[in-house]
This record gives structure tokens, sequence and C-alpha cells, in this order.
């Protein structure tokens, strides 16, 4: 009886062995999800993204990694609220006549979080850092402007101090550029040219998963990071702006899925959410705390333009002008999008800044609902003097997309709309998201969904990638014309000239049509209403540090 | 039974080897790459990044290396969370995971076996019928549905998100449990019913013994071998977590971090985590084995 009673609780003791030993882990209390944004602004509790990837300035590759690090680092220039680039870590830049160098003293009270001051030498060591093949950063391109970047990335050079920055002592740096670059002050805004501690970083590949190891230049310091749960940051006391910062704490609360996200924003565990279920959206559009910010960004479609049917730029052009557009960001995205008549987005700026290049090139099809039946008419008539009157003998083709929100409903509808108007036949195929990178870089593909959102407001982030043969052109599209008028815009150092190139260039893409252009992307977000002095930037990045909840 | 284990325990690495090496190739055969976004890499980039994890040698050369350093029991490092150590990754979340499996495990074996031998000493009556079609529930409703119940009928008064206190577990762990409890019921019952009709029993009761011994202890003894064995794989399959529940209820646990390593090609991590709930899996079956033997004599172990 005995022996029974013992072999019957070893079989419990089975359950029990296997976690008896991670009960002891059980974290004390729980802290914090139930804190939320005190009326005195004390503690904000914020979702922008699950778990990141990486917050090291040089292997980020995403917004919500980059919201973190626009608060613990800091460029020698950071954006305002107007996505402008003003003086942060550098007192002073002065640009040589010729355009090519930079001379920047940094400013005497830029401190490190540990107290230590921020030396030119931190900047030097960080640039030759990102650009190193052996740091493999995804972002590498981003340097490129500064000389010697891409030749030291894919080896060509070896020396790193061959790159084009310099310590002249210790809060002076000559910084010299490949050619002339208009928009390179708000690069240093972006967190690929914010400066790391090299005694930090060398030889400790974990070093930003530690808050000791963790040491930057920005406005916060992160104090605690628990693994997809919270990022926490306080106030760097070293901070040269530190009686401007607001919040004592910001939580970065790690949320992955989307009603997850949305029950927590609900039950004012957080106060600002930064995304929520597609099928939600009608229900909180109408509500105070639904905000959208217009992004940097272009949803589209591209043709493979080198086989039939899409070599013929009229087959491409008939079915971009058969897209109700106003439809798709009305009835699928349901997000208050801009309908596209233009590739590069409505945010980009023109030369003068203070115009958009949209407002100055124009549109080049009318989005105004009136006119789609005219479109549908234009489309009607290419179609036929490509030889497929009314859609007759045109080939059953592909859509490729990968299934995600809202990719599949956009495929749909477009289906739909060529159908319908045009009389040809589209296949929808989804394919897995890393086939499908695979798939449309390959050009396996007849026609594919796109995105594309630029990390710096320069109308060459979305001309550039139309060049042949650029990793990223997937329509394997080629225009001597255009490769052309792009190089001229890429060397040129005259704003004026190089706008008026990128416009003409513009005109070129559309012409051809090797992309037809849906929407302009926009972000969004629900913030609490009691929730001042935040904002962010058409980047996508998220300012809290001088953001309180009032009454 | 010395000898016996000694044997199970060579069998089992050999398994756990076989299992590494068929995922490795597996995986490797899958298309798409790592290193995939909309912004293409450069090519310089791209090759600075398979050099840096050895991406670009032969495949069979980077088993070799893998091996090594799995030798060494050190599993890589991940290349999504760039740089940082599988080992530390599965460190932090199993024991989250384990957690909330095992809690589960409880619930399901505290409910599934006594409501078995319910269903089984009720055949045929009210009490049966009814523990058969919230079994038969259990069965066909999968996770997903069964959360998505739970926290719109129970979400305001019990929390849904995290695993901060105590209450925190109630919902998840119902989730987990609802499936093994249902399994662990239909299990029972007609190993209860199937024990009920021996012999022996007969004897018992025809000796007078009375009907609370009969059960308790002649039958219920031998009704559950079955579920022990069901616990052995169980045991492994929940204490490394659900995708599903995880997912949901915003858990961060181990079965999250290895479905999200398979969508985005993190080849370290698959095989870690990979092979870790293989070993798991091979160690609860051992387990279950030497376990089994020790309920009930009558099992040789060869």
């Amino acid at each position: 009886m005995r022996k029974k009673l013992i072999a019957l609780l070893l079989a419990a003791a089975l359950c029990a062995l296997a976690f008896a030993g991670c009960a002891q882990n059980k974290q004390p209390g729980g802290e914090g999800s139930n804190q939320q944004g005190s009326a005195s602004g004390q503690i904000l509790s914020v979702n922008v993204g699950p778990e990141p990837n990486s917050i090291d300035p040089a292997l980020n590759t995403a917004v919500d990694g980059g919201t973190m690090l626009v608060h613990t680092f800091e460029g020698l220039t950071k954006l305002d609220k107007e996505g402008k680039p003003q003086l942060a870590q550098a007192e002073k830049i002065t640009l040589s006549d010729d355009k090519l160098s930079y001379t920047v003293t940094l400013r005497s009270d830029a401190k490190w979080s540990d107290g230590q001051p921020v030396k030119a030498e931190d900047f030097v060591y960080s640039w030759q850092r990102i650009v190193n093949p052996d740091t493999a950063a995804e972002y590498a391109y981003m340097m490129e402007p500064v000389k010697n970047a891409a030749a030291i990335t894919s080896g060509d050079i070896t020396d790193l101090t061959q790159l084009g920055i310099r310590a002249i002592d210790e809060r002076t740096l000559e910084i010299t550029l490949e050619s002339v670059c208009t928009y390179f002050e708000e690069l240093l805004a972006f967190p690929v040219y914010y400066p790391v501690r090299k005694d930090m970083v060398e030889g400790n590949d974990n070093w930003t998963r530690d808050p000791s190891t963790y040491v930057g230049n920005g406005p916060y310091k992160m104090v605690e990071w628990k693994h997809n749960e919270a990022i926490v940051m306080e106030k760097n006391q070293h901070y040269y702006g530190l009686s401007e910062l607001v919040p004592q704490q910001i939580r970065f609360v790690l949320l992955e899925d989307d009603n997850a996200i949305l029950t927590a924003y609900e039950n004012g565990d957080i106060v600002l959410a930064d995304s929520m279920p597609n099928a939600e959206i009608g229900a909180w559009k109408e509500k105070e705390d639904f905000q959208t910010t217009r992004q940097l960004g272009t949803y589209f479609i591209i043709f493979q333009t080198e086989k039939e049917p899409f070599n013929d730029p009229r087959v491409r052009k008939a079915l971009s002008l058969a897209i109700d557009r106003n439809y798709l960001v009305d009835r699928i995205t349901k997000v208050g999008e801009n309908p596209a008549d233009g590739f590069v987005p409505d945010t980009v700026f023109d030369a003068d800044t203070s115009k958009k290049f949209r407002e100055e090139g124009g549109g080049y099809w009318s989005v105004k609902e009136t006119d789609y039946e005219s479109n549908v008419a234009e489309a009607k008539k290419l179609l036929a003097e490509a030889g497929f009157p009314n859609g007759e003998g045109f080939p059953v083709v592909e859509y490729m997309y990968n299934p995600a929100t809202p990719h599949l409903e956009v495929a749909e509808s477009l289906i739909d709309m060529w159908k319908s108007q045009l009389g040809i036949t589209v296949k929808a195929a989804s394919q897995d998201w890393n086939v499908f990178i695979d798939t449309r870089k390959n050009g396996d593909y007849q026609i594919a969904r796109h995105g594309w959102i630029a990390d710096y407001n320069d109308p060459i982030s979305f001309l550039d990638m139309w060049m042949s043969g650029s990793g990223n052109n997937n329509a394997m599209w080629s225009n001597q014309k255009y490769d052309e008028l792009i190089k001229k815009a890429q060397q040129s150092g005259d704003r004026e000239e190089r706008f008026r190139l990128m416009h003409e260039a513009e005109d070129i893409l559309m012409e051809e049509m090797p992309v037809a252009p849906l929407y302009y992307v926009q972000d969004l977000y629900l913030k609490n209403p009691k929730l001042q002095g935040f904002y962010d930037s058409p980047l996508g990045f998220k300012y809290f540090m001088y953001a309180s909840m009032t009454d | 039974m010395t000898k016996y284990v000694i044997k199970r325990v060579l069998s089992a690495i050999l398994t756990v080897f076989l299992i590494s090496t068929i995922t490795f190739f597996l995986m490797n055969l899958v298309p798409g790459g790592p290193f995939r976004a909309e912004k293409a890499p450069s090519p310089a980039v791209e090759a600075a990044l398979n050099e840096k994890y050895g991406l670009d040698q032969p495949v069979i050369v980077q088993y070799g290396n893998y091996l090594s350093k799995l030798a060494q029991g050190d599993l890589g490092v991940s290349l999504k969370q760039r740089g940082r150590p599988i080992n530390d990754i599965i460190a932090d979340t199993f024991p989250v995971s384990a957690r909330l499996g095992g809690l589960s495990i409880l619930l399901a074996v505290a409910l599934g076996i006594p409501m078995g031998c319910i269903a089984a000493l009720k055949r045929g009556k009210a009490a049966d019928s009814v523990l058969m079609v919230v079994s038969t529930l259990g069965i066909a409703v999968p996770g997903f549905v069964v959360a998505t119940f739970l926290i719109s009928g129970l979400g305001g008064v019990l929390p849904t998100m995290g695993l901060s206190t105590p209450a925190h577990y109630i919902l998840p762990a119902f989730t987990l449990a609802f499936y093994p409890m249902a399994y662990i019921t239909r299990l029972m019952r007609s190993s209860m019913l199937d024990v009920l009709s021996q012999d022996y029993i007969r004897t018992a009761r025809a000796k007078g013994v009375k009907r609370f011994f009969i059960l308790f202890k002649h039958a219920l003894r031998n009704a559950v071998a079955p579920v022990i064995t069901y616990l052995g794989p169980l045991l492994a399959y929940t204490l490394t977590g659900s995708f599903v529940v995880e997912k949901i209820f915003n858990i961060p646990g181990l079965g999250r971090e290895f479905i999200k390593a398979i969508n985005v090609r993190d080849y370290p991590m698959i095989m870690g985590v990979g092979i870790f709930l293989a070993a798991l899996l091979v160690l609860m079956n051992m387990l279950v084995d030497i376990g089994y033997k020790l309920v009930d004599p009558r099992i040789k172990l060869k």
C-alpha cells in the first residue's frame, strides 16, 4: 500500500518537478503593469512597438527602435516639431564654400549619461563603426554621403580612418562629403549618425541590453529592460537640457498583439497605442484619441517591366488609371490617407522647404472622385492601343502580395476594379513575407505590392531606387534618361537645379509607369486626449520628453 | 534498471541529434533568409552580414560549425535580436512558459481525472452526457476561440495582459488547460470503464469491499496509467509554451519566440529552441516510462 502511494505521488511529482525550479524566479509584485501616466506627468506608460530587435544606433532598422533612440541618444542635430534640423550636440556647424566639408563644434556641456563629456573622438569612432563591414550594419548606406563610406562598407578601402570624419580637437570635428548633399544636416539627426561610447561597445555585443553599459548622450537613459515587457527610461541627469524634460520616467510597454495593445489602451495601462486592429478603426475614427500623421511613405504596386504584357508602358498606365484610389483609402485602409497622384509623397519638401515637392510637381492624373470615369475611359483607350480592346486577348496575370493587412484587401479591390473596368482577369497569389521579398527581388512576378518609407525628407530617397540595376528596383525597369537625371541630381550642389532635375525624373517615372502609386502612407495611433506636449515626426519617431498628462 | 536508463539516455541523445540534423537542413531548404526587408540591404552589407554570421559557408560546413559550438553548450546568437545569445533568450522565456504551462497541466489533471471518473461511473446518465459534451468541445474548439470567449466574457473582471500577478494567470492557464483537460477526461473515462469491467473488480465487489475502496484503491490506480503516458509529451509541449495563448495574452514566453524565429528565418534561434524542445520531449517521455514502471510493477523495462 505504501509503495503504491509513493508511486502515485511520484507521478504527480513529475509535473511539479518540471516547473518547480522556475517558480523561484517569480518577480516580486510584477511591478507596474497598471501604473499609468499619472496626473503629475511623472510616469508615462506608452506603447510604440513590441520588443525591439536592437536599440544600438548602428543596428536598429525599425521605427520603434528609432523612437527609443531619440530618447537615449542625440546627434549633432535633432529634428524639431516641424521635422527641420536644429543644432543639438553641435553648438556650431559651418559649411565650406565648396559645400563639401563641415566644421562642427560640439557643445561644451554635452555629456554622456555617466557624466563624461561627449568628445569629437566619440563621433569618429561610431561613424567608423557603422561603415565597418565587421559591424554589418543594415543601415550603413545612410552614411554614404560621407567621403569613402560606401567604399569602406564594400571592403574596397580597409583603412577606417579614410572615412570623411576627423577629430581636430576634443570639441571640433571635420566632416568631408563624397559629393554635395543638401540634406546632410537632416541626416545628422538620424540614429545612424549618433555617437556611441567605445569603452561600452567594444567587445560587448550585448551592451545595449544592460543599463550599466547602455550609456547614451540623449535626454533620457534606460534604467531597465525587461524583455518582452518594458523598457524603462528616466531623465539623464547630465543632459544639457535637463530642466526642460518633463516626465520623470517613460515606460515603453512592449506589446506585440494589436488586440492586446488596444485592451491595454482601453484599460488605461498605456496613454499611447501605436497600433490597433484594423477592424476597430471604424469605431475609433471619430474619437478624440484617434491620431494620424502623414509619413514619408507611398504604398504602390510594381509591374515586372521585362515580361509581357507589362513591358508595354501603355498597359501599365491603363492598369494604373483604372484604379479607384479613393475607394482604397475610403473603404479599405480607412485612415484618411491621401490618394496618390505621383510617386513622391505629399510630405516631402521642395527646394523651398516651405513648399512641398508634390505641390510643385503637380498630379499626374486626377484623383477627384468625379474624374474616375474619365480616367477609366483613358485607360480603355490605352489598353486598346496596346492591342487589347476591352481586355480581349489579355493574358490572365498574377498579383503577388504577402498576407497582412491591408495587402489582401487591396489586392481584392484592385482585381475587382481591373475586371469590371478593363475586362481583364488578374489572379491573387500570396506568399509568406520572407519568400515574397525574394520573389519580388528576383522579378518572378507580374504585378506585386510594394511600400516605401523614406528615412530622410528628400525626394531622392524615393527616386534613386528606380535607377537601372538598383537593389530596390524590383520592377526591373531601366531608362537611360532617368538614370542620367538622377545622377546629375545626386551630384549637383545647387538646390534649385537638383529639384528641377528630380521633378523631370519623376515626370519620366510616371510617364513610363513601372510603378503605380496608390496612396501616401499615414501612421495611426491612439493618444489619450490628456497627453500634452507630445509630438511625432514624418519618419514615425515619437517624442515623449516634453509630454505630460493634464487634467 | 540502471542498464535500461543508460540505454534510454544514449538513444535520447541520438534522437535529439537526428532531430537537430533534420531541422538544420530543412530550415536551410525553406526559401527566404534572415536579412529580408522592404528596403533591400545593399549587396555589400548583405555580404558582410552573411560573413559575420557564417552564412556564406556551404550548409554542411555551417552545420559542422554549429555542432562544435553546440557541443560546448553554446546555441549561438540571434540574427534578429542582434548579438543576443540564444541561451539567454531561452533562459528568459522558458521559465515564463513553464510556469504557466505547469499550472495549466495541474489544472487539467486536477479537473480531468475526477471528471473522467464521474463520467465512467455515471455512464449513460445525465452527468456523463454533460461531461462528454464539455470534453468534446474542449477537443474540437481551438485555443484562440477559447481565449477570445474568455476575454470577451471575463475580460472586465480578470486581467488579460501579461503575467504580473497571480490573477493574471487565470485566463491563460484555463485556456491552455482546456484541451488537455478534455482529453484527460475522455481518456480517464474509457480506461476507467475498461478497468471496472475486469475480473479483479468483480472479485472485490463479491468480497463486499466498499464501493469507495474499489474505486480509489483498486480501479483508479490501474486506470490512471494511460493518463501518465499522455502526460509526458503533454508536459514537453505545454511547458515550452503555446504561440496562440502567448500572443493573445501578451505573455513573454518561449512559444511566441519560436514561431517568430521561424517567420523571420532566425536560424540559430530556430535551431536552439528546436533542440531544446526536442530534448525536453525526449526527456519527458523517458521519465514517464520510468515513472510508469513505478506505478505499475507488471510493466517490464527492456
